[in-house]
């Protein structure tokens, strides 16, 4: 019985740290430029392919895709930032949704037309494959990776964007861009360069989930709507709370598929609404 | 007041006058079918483009006419969702003519239009659903399941895997219609045969992480896991039980696996698992003949459901041509008195509840070193005979059948 709720309990943490990469993701483009970003599932399943079509194309193998998917796709959401995006700053948040939520229909349709929704099996890097018996599971070696490379992932954004000169510009940027601007930082650039990081770090997630889940058009929408829960419960835009709330939620759904499975997709909607009747903005959020 | 514009008027005109249904042989000149899919969802890759496409080539195939009049094939994607579904089959019958519908992937989706479809006396053919109870509780006088049923999957592949010894089972199971339908049928199965349920979790639709569901099988100590769910599901379930080392300690059993699937997954992956089906490309000459026409325009080898769709259209067709008529009482007559003998199946049988009885093939997966060529598969282990495949009219119980 505690057996059972222990490794249930570490199935909870590793979902979580999905849930945290890429919560943390929608948080700082959502902190910083004010855009919803609803290509984020699209941008990460972009990335799981791109891995995918490395190897099967060109030959290029776990490591190295870790490495490029998530800059190639970074250069790709520059590009967007820089040439659509950016043309609705300062209009109402909805547009940025609506051409996010776009931009993800032409992508998953695309990728559906060229190679169906059954998907691809991306293989386990050999150096991960394997696992060691904890006594209560056995733990798969590449899911303890995906814990490790969340939590240092995790901790390296928050700490960039809350404790270093660079963050502070960046936070800076948010409140108040003119002000910052009139001090001679190239705050449009700025803004370029943090939805690129952004979308990175969706398809690094993307990079990271393609040894685990089938690889599929359709990967990321299925995941996008419960990470948007994560944020809003986390608060939006709260960098530190996207990451605390995407593990604790991975563990409450953890805990749900123990005790009563057919709730699990819907309790982080309720913990959602609950959470927005008693603190409107989020766990963590400021009220800004 | 405001006003009507004057085409909006004319055109209501024209709606309120009606398309008078003709009692020629053939109503409104045309014989339309009507693919209705899942046609980007989950299901789009066992069922889809491809069932279109196979529709497409019974057309064809059949000549572009029959009595003397086109036929014609429309398609409709009805994104799984059961309200969708009836929309469009209801502007189908109402509006633009259609004879029958065929494929309604989704048991969900097939339970919605099912009853409008025999309430307006049209033809449902049913290719991708699976639950036993549409030739069962909940059969109509116009519908035929054509390809395959929970039952059928459900003693295929339990009967025998208990048979082999794996005589304790955990379900994993899809949170809807189809599969509870089809861990009830294999419970059944598994009882019968002298084997113990231990347990059920139950996911909703379209996970994408089953470890806390595998956890739980794993817990159970069950020799066998039944996956009871379908397409992306089944297949993340098949990786992420190796992944955690559940096989080959315990032992899988896909209850509902395509070739789609199977091609997904990659054999190493899917090595070993046993697995009903009503269609295999690989079986004889004339399977391998369609099929191969099949790829050259699909580029994938067709599921047992695309074989399916293209059989029953075909058979639908030739009844109306028998039948001198494309009126769905006259059709469906004939369609239950003529047998189906062609690639798809060898003397199979359309009962009086709806229910094509026909042979099925419990296969085993081949190892990466067995497979000899492109989609080079399966392993027949037996053929089932249509008697021992489906279930007989009488357990069916379905309430139109006269006792």
């Amino acid at each position: 019985m505690t057996q059972a709720l222990f490794g249930q309990l570490l199935v909870g943490l590793i979902n979580g740290s999905f849930y945290a990469l890429l919560s943390l993701g929608l948080a700082i483009i959502f902190g910083l430029l004010d855009v919803v970003n609803f290509a984020h599932g699209a941008q990460y399943m972009m990335g799981a392919f791109a891995a995918w079509m490395g190897l099967q194309y060109l030959g290029i193998g776990y490591w190295w895709a870790l490495l490029l998917a998530p800059a190639a796709m970074g250069v790709l959401g520059a590009a967007v930032e820089r040439l659509l995006l950016r043309r609705l700053r300062g209009l109402d948040p909805l547009y940025g949704l609506l051409l996010t939520f776009g931009l993800t229909l032409i992508a998953e349709g695309l990728f559906h037309q060229a190679y169906g929704n059954s998907g691809y099996s991306y293989p386990v890097p050999a150096a991960l494959r394997g696992g060691v018996n904890l006594g209560f599971m056995y733990l798969p070696l590449y899911r303890a990776w995906v814990v490790a490379v969340s939590l240092v992932v995790c901790t390296a954004s928050w700490f960039v964007i809350e404790r270093t000169r660079l963050g502070a510009y960046l936070r800076a940027g948010t409140e108040n861009p003119r002000l910052l601007q009139a001090f001679g930082v190239n705050v449009p650039l700025m803004f370029t360069l943090t939805y690129g990081f952004g979308v990175a770090l969706a398809a690094f997630t993307g990079v990271m989930a393609a040894p685990v889940y089938q690889v599929t058009p359709l990967m990321g929408s299925s995941l996008i709507i419960v990470v948007f829960a994560v944020v809003v419960i986390g608060g939006m835009g709260s960098i530190a709370g996207s990451i605390v709330t995407g593990l604790g939620l991975g563990v409450v759904e953890g805990l749900t598929r123990y005790l009563y499975p057919e709730a699990s997709s819907v309790v982080i909607f309720v913990i959602m609404a609950l959470v927005l009747l008693v603190r409107p903005a989020g766990l963590f959020g400021r009220q800004r | 007041m405001p006003r009507i514009p004057p085409l909006l008027a004319c055109a209501a005109l024209l709606l309120a006058a009606g398309p008078a249904r003709s009692a020629d042989a053939v109503s409104d000149g045309v014989v339309k079918i009507g693919v209705l899919t899942d046609m980007t969802g989950f299901y789009s890759d066992l069922a889809g483009p491809g069932s279109v496409l196979a529709a497409q080539m019974a057309v064809a195939d059949f000549g572009g006419s029959v009595l003397g009049k086109p036929i014609a094939l429309i398609s409709a994607d009805h994104q799984n969702k059961p309200d969708v579904a009836s929309n469009t089959a209801r502007r189908w019958f109402d509006q633009e003519q259609v004879d029958v519908i065929v494929d309604l992937v989704n048991s969900g989706t097939a339970q919605a239009v099912m009853p409008l479809a025999a309430e307006k006396k049209r033809i449902t053919l049913l290719s991708g659903p699976a639950t036993t109870k549409f030739t069962g509780e909940a059969c109509t006088a116009y519908n035929v399941h054509y390809t395959y049923d929970n039952w059928a999957l459900a003693n295929g592949t339990g009967r025998e895997v208990v048979k082999d010894g794996g005589d304790t089972w955990f379900f994993i199971t899809a949170d809807y219609v189809f599969g509870k339908s089809l861990e009830e049928d294999t419970s059944k199965v598994v009882k019968a045969a002298g084997g113990k349920v231990l347990g059920s979790a139950r996911h909703p639709q379209s996970s994408t992480d089953f470890s806390s569901y595998l956890l739980q099988a794993q817990a159970s100590g069950a020799k066998i896991i039944g996956l009871a769910n379908a397409g992306a599901d089944t297949v993340n379930c098949i990786k992420q039980a190796k992944e955690f080392g559940i096989t080959p300690r315990q032992s899988l059993a896909g209850l509902l696996v395509f070739i789609s699937d199977v091609n997904a997954l990659g054999l190493d992956t899917a090595k070993g698992m046993y697995l009903t089906t009503a269609f295999y490309w690989d079986l004889n000459d004339d399977t391998r003949k369609w099929s191969r026409r099949f790829f050259e325009k699909h580029g994938k080898m067709p599921t047992m459901v695309h074989a399916g769709v293209y059989s029953a259209v075909m058979h639908y067709l030739e009844a109306v041509k028998a039948a001198g008529t494309d009126a769905a009482d006259a059709v469906m007559a004939k369609m239950k008195a003529t047998p189906v003998n062609d690639f798809f199946a060898r003397g199979g049988h359309i009962g009086p509840d709806g229910l094509h009885r026909h042979d099925m093939y419990l296969v085993r997966v081949k190892t990466p070193q067995e497979s000899k060529y492109p989609w080079d598969y399966y392993q027949i282990v037996k053929t089932i005979p249509a008697a021992e495949a489906f279930p007989s009219v009488e357990a069916q119980g379905c309430p139109l059948v006269k006792k």
